[in-house]
């Protein structure tokens, strides 16, 4: 109670959204000594980094180029840079190689499902955790805590074993559920809420709000960049997550795009420009994302210090 | 997964409140307490039954026997015996550790990266950080596809670039001299970007009045490299350390996707997870899977302390 009363006291300086990690860019006033050196020095370091910049990008390069060759030409030693016809009928081959349709739907209900599931329960949990006091909390948030030590596979033959005794095996559900549970993401919600100033808050709760009213019309729309990064983290994670949706779903009309690939990948016989045709498919949807929400993107993922 | 934001979690662990004293108080405590119970109660149902479950079900199924029909009986530490005699767990275990060793080795190379994006009047940062961040976000099973036509040794563009320069490659990925150090290459592409951003935001918050003093009493670039910016950046490079080696230590997507079964390398290239799944779902050995992963959590889990104690020897804190 008295902790509920107690105004916080770093709410007079700090803004109410959570901390960010300083932009890329720079400031434009003296940083790190250094203090001279016109533009026209600055080529060395551009030179480096443009050439670590090949190393990142070239390898996307080479998987677009090869993707519209034959194979035929995709062997060819010295290889050929540009392919001599373009061969975009490899793109129509991944659908007669894999149901990549049904795969891409799986994949994005999957990602839904983990990922409303998480918005939901985490901030529910991390608003309880943040601001109510209730008997037991910090020893039911120890046990969230045991979670996040933990590595995740520990917990896979157990799951399996849940999903095999429901008869939930190569089911949409066995894809999603799991997943919709998380124990970072109440973690790091509740860092976004213990951030917030009480007196908004305080002045619902005058009025009579109860704490579920509270959280929802006061404290939620205050956490938007703490929701946004769990949602893009989640998203990335469901996304390129491969091993449990290899160990529950075997039937490729259930399997995402990462385990479908990761099948194809495996056959002898597939040849490689489809191969990349379809890697790029399965990972075009998320470039695209990032490249739309690049700023919230590398802040969001570098701030929790989390790949997911 | 975030063993590092526990210990900010537990620093900023509320203190209990005081007990409730009023009538009235006491019923608005038990209000409060209602809505707070109600409020967890999804997640703390979901956590017990698919994490905090599942934790105690794995210890217990490492020390039982499965048969071909999924029956299991009690065995004691048997699979612990036979873990610590199996060739190909032991290893697994030095591939893995090899693996993330050879991972680390990004760690510098992303220091340098964040000190060249850091440097006064530099333009295209933004640029720079979203093409370094580009592999960090693609599904690791496509990276492997990727990576492994790169690193074809028949036609592999490695192979053709190499030769322009005089070295002849070899066959990378079933060479079983070189398929761990390739995927471990993999590996440090894939980590570079991430860790750079987080070192680069280290770099940011270093307070520039520092390099001034420096410069005024003479400091050169070198020196104000070593004796300013490596010892304020060390909780950074300590955190991208303990978070690379854990995520390193869980290696799986890569050598699945790498490393076929076929492939004469894989016993020089499987890591402790590879293992894992092979033993539990392809082998439905599972009592003896449990026991390679309750390993895996004992090994995570001395690394992670060793971590912590010694970073009081090198790690600076204000």
């Amino acid at each position: 109670m008295s902790d509920l009363l107690r105004t916080n006291r770093g709410a007079e300086t700090a803004p109410a959204v959570a901390p960010v990690p300083p932009r890329g860019t720079r400031a434009p006033t003296t940083r790190n000594g250094v203090d001279r050196g016109p533009r026209a020095r600055l080529w060395p370091v551009h030179l480096v980094l443009i050439f670590g910049s090949l190393i990142m990008v070239g390898p996307f390069l080479w998987e677009v180029l090869t993707s519209i060759k034959t194979m035929a030409e995709s062997t060819q030693v010295p290889p050929t840079l540009l392919p001599e016809v373009l061969q975009w009928q490899n793109y129509a081959e991944v659908f007669e190689q894999l149901p990549f349709g049904t795969m891409f739907v799986n994949t994005v209900l999957m990602t839904i499902g983990r990922t409303l599931g998480q918005l939901v329960f985490c901030s529910l949990a991390a608003y309880a955790f943040a601001r109510l006091e209730f008997p037991g909390r910090n020893a039911i948030f120890v046990a969230f805590l045991a979670v996040l030590m933990v590595p995740p596979q520990l917990f896979l033959i157990p799951q399996y074993q849940i999903m095999a005794g429901l008869g939930w095996l190569n089911t949409l559900q066995a894809l999603i559920l799991p997943g919709m549970f998380s124990a970072f993401g109440t973690f790091l919600l509740r860092q976004f809420f213990l951030t917030l100033p009480r007196e908004m808050e305080e002045a619902a709760r005058l009025d009579g709000a109860n704490p579920l009213q509270i959280f929802w019309h006061v404290a939620l729309p205050l956490v938007r960049p703490g929701l946004l990064a769990l949602t893009i983290l989640t998203v990335l994670w469901s996304w390129n997550d491969l091993l449990w949706p290899l160990v529950v779903n075997t039937d490729p009309l259930r399997m995402p795009l990462s385990a479908g690939l990761a099948s194809l990948n495996g056959q002898y016989d597939t040849p490689f420009p489809v191969l990349m045709a379809g890697s790029l498919m399965a990972t075009a949807p998320i470039i695209v994302l990032f490249l739309v929400l690049q700023r919230h993107f590398i802040e969001g993922i570098a701030l929790t210090g989390s790949k997911g | 997964m975030a063993l590092t934001n526990q210990v900010t979690a537990a620093a900023a662990t509320a203190p209990p409140a005081a007990g409730a004293g009023t009538p009235r108080r006491r019923r608005l405590f038990a209000r409060e307490a209602f809505w707070g119970y109600l409020m967890i109660l999804p997640i703390a149902v979901g956590l017990a039954i698919f994490y905090l479950y599942p934790i105690v079900r794995t210890l217990y199924f490492s020390f039982t026997e499965w048969g071909a029909f999924g029956g299991y009986t009690w065995t004691g530490l048997e699979n612990y015996r036979a873990l610590i005699g199996d060739e190909a767990a032991r290893g697994a275990l030095l591939n893995t550790l090899l693996y993330s060793f050879l991972v680390l080795l990004g760690i510098p190379l992303s220091i340098a990266l964040a000190a060249l994006l850091n440097v006064k009047g530099l333009r295209g940062v933004a640029f720079y950080r979203i093409l370094y961040f580009l592999p960090v976000i693609t599904m690791p099973v496509a990276v492997a596809i990727v990576w492994r036509w790169i690193y074809n040794g028949d036609f592999g563009i490695l192979n053709f670039l190499l030769s322009k320069i005089g070295i002849s490659g070899t066959s990378w990925l079933t060479n079983p001299d070189t398929a761990l150090i390739s995927i471990a290459v993999v590996g440090i592409w894939m980590t570079i970007g991430y860790n750079m951003v987080i070192l680069l935001a280290g770099l940011q918050s270093i307070p520039p009045h520092y390099y001034e003093a420096a410069a005024i009493d003479g400091a050169g670039p070198f020196r104000k490299f070593f004796s300013i910016t490596v010892p304020l950046l060390s909780p950074s490079i300590f955190f991208v350390t303990v978070l690379t080696l854990i995520q390193a230590l869980q290696v799986f997507d890569l050598v699945f996707a790498m490393i076929m079964p076929t492939n004469p390398a894989l016993p020089r290239a499987q890591s402790v997870v590879y293992l894992f799944y092979q033993e539990a779902f392809v082998a439905n050995d599972r009592g003896y899977a449990a026991a390679i992963v309750m390993a895996l959590l004992v090994v995570i889990l001395v690394i992670t302390l060793v971590q912590f104690r010694l970073q009081k020897r090198w790690v600076h804190s204000e």
